[in-house]
């Protein structure tokens, strides 16, 4: 599996987020928590992994999802 | 060699019938309860309202009064029909079944009566078995029911599982016809997730939401369409799709991948509340009472739940 950058994930996070729940890419940034800055909920969140697993093609299971606080959390599960 | 079955036809859906609890739970009444609001069910699940059984309502009553009003809407007389399956998952007793007692309390007399269990997807289960028992020569009428109470099993405490569900109950008759209107039933079952939808303690309806969610909205479309290619019937050619109400989100993520956009998609749920087995006929019932499914219409189902058990198959509205 090709190795992504930082800068590469967090645009391609920026698209997944605003497809899904339509928010403006540029909201999107390392420090933000999904749920309090974004307003995203659980059942977006699997989506978004969904999403970031075809994109990125590393799987993100549901016992590791609810760790994933942050965008940075996200970036750094997918770097790992 | 035994004696076959005189060359059996088809097997069609001719008649729906649908029952709901009188007492209508609104968002703002569970609000009053548990720690949630309106928004929040209303984005998370889809459901603004639904119905709650009052102790007059059984898993029985409530499929005697649906499955009468199909059998009426039938044009048959109850000597007519000689199988009663009844899908539920949340009958009040394990002993003795539901069905034989509803098809007692319709004046059936004598009929085969059988309880299925395939929880949301029971619905979808018995109109598979049901269909082929008619092809196979086995019955000649047979009364589907799709019965819940699920208000029984659930923690009116728990605002994770008491905004969803709901009690219900939907019925249809299948009989033999020249055309065949039930396409070949596909299902299937992955019991080694069983521990994603069950009782707690026996006692309180629980869901994994998130392995749900993610179950449901990345592996069922393809059942869905192996069902439709099964029956013949490309996407395009979709009326509507009536999926197991189980939540606005599951519902509308399977419909997307359906590529028919053509196709009126049941919401059945914003006003029902999730019924489990009883949805898909209750659903397609208030769909045909509104006139929103044409006699003739494709339509394609699809039921899931615990077990995790599905099935999905095309059927003729009629």
């Amino acid at each position: 599996m090709a190795n992504h950058s930082e800068q590469e994930i967090l645009k391609g996070l920026g698209e997944i987020i605003e497809e899904i729940v339509g928010t403006e890419p540029s909201e999107v940034t390392p420090e933000k928590s999904f749920v309090d800055d974004l307003d995203i909920d659980s059942l977006s969140m699997v989506e978004i992994a969904i999403a970031a697993q075809d994109k990125f093609g590393v799987e993100i299971p549901d016992d590791q999802l609810k760790d994933l606080k942050t965008v940075q959390d996200v970036i750094n599960f997918i770097q790992k | 060699m035994f004696r076959s079955p005189s060359a059996p036809g088809g097997a069609a859906i001719t008649a729906f019938g649908e029952y709901q609890p009188s007492r209508v739970v609104t968002n703002a009444d569970l609000e009053a309860r548990v720690d949630t609001n309106d928004e929040w069910i209303q984005s998370r699940v889809g459901i603004r309202e639904r119905r709650v059984a009052g102790p007059e309502d059984t898993v029985a009553s409530m499929a005697v009064a649906a499955g009468g009003k199909a059998l009426a809407a039938s044009g048959l007389s109850a000597e007519d029909v000689d199988l009663v399956i009844v899908a539920t998952c949340t009958a009040q007793d394990q002993i003795p079944n539901t069905a034989a007692t509803v098809a007692a309390r319709l004046g059936i007399t004598a009929p085969g009566a059988f309880d299925l269990n395939a929880a949301c997807a029971g619905f979808c289960y018995a109109l598979g078995v049901a269909s082929d028992m008619v092809r196979g020569g086995s019955s000649r009428n047979v009364l589907v029911i799709g019965s819940e109470k699920l208000s029984d099993w659930v923690d009116w405490d728990d605002r994770g599982t008491c905004v969803i569900f709901a009690d219900g109950a939907g019925a249809a008759i299948v009989s033999a016809a020249e055309e065949h209107g039930i396409g070949p039933v596909v299902w299937g079952s992955s019991g080694e997730r069983a521990d994603k939808i069950y009782l707690r303690d026996h006692k309180y309806l629980y869901q994994e939401g998130q392995a749900v969610f993610r179950w449901t909205t990345t592996e069922l479309y393809k059942v869905a369409l192996e069902a439709m290619e099964k029956a013949g019937v490309e996407p395009s050619e979709l009326t509507a799709f009536v999926p197991h109400q189980a939540n606005l989100r599951i519902v509308e993520s399977i419909a997307k991948r359906l590529g028919a956009p053509q196709a009126l998609v049941a919401r059945d749920i914003v006003t029902a509340g999730n019924t489990s087995s009883a949805s898909i006929p209750l659903a397609l019932s208030r769909m045909i009472g509104r006139g929103e499914l044409p006699s003739g219409s494709t339509v394609l189902t699809l039921g899931f739940g615990a077990g995790l058990v599905y099935a999905a198959q095309v059927i003729r509205i009629p």
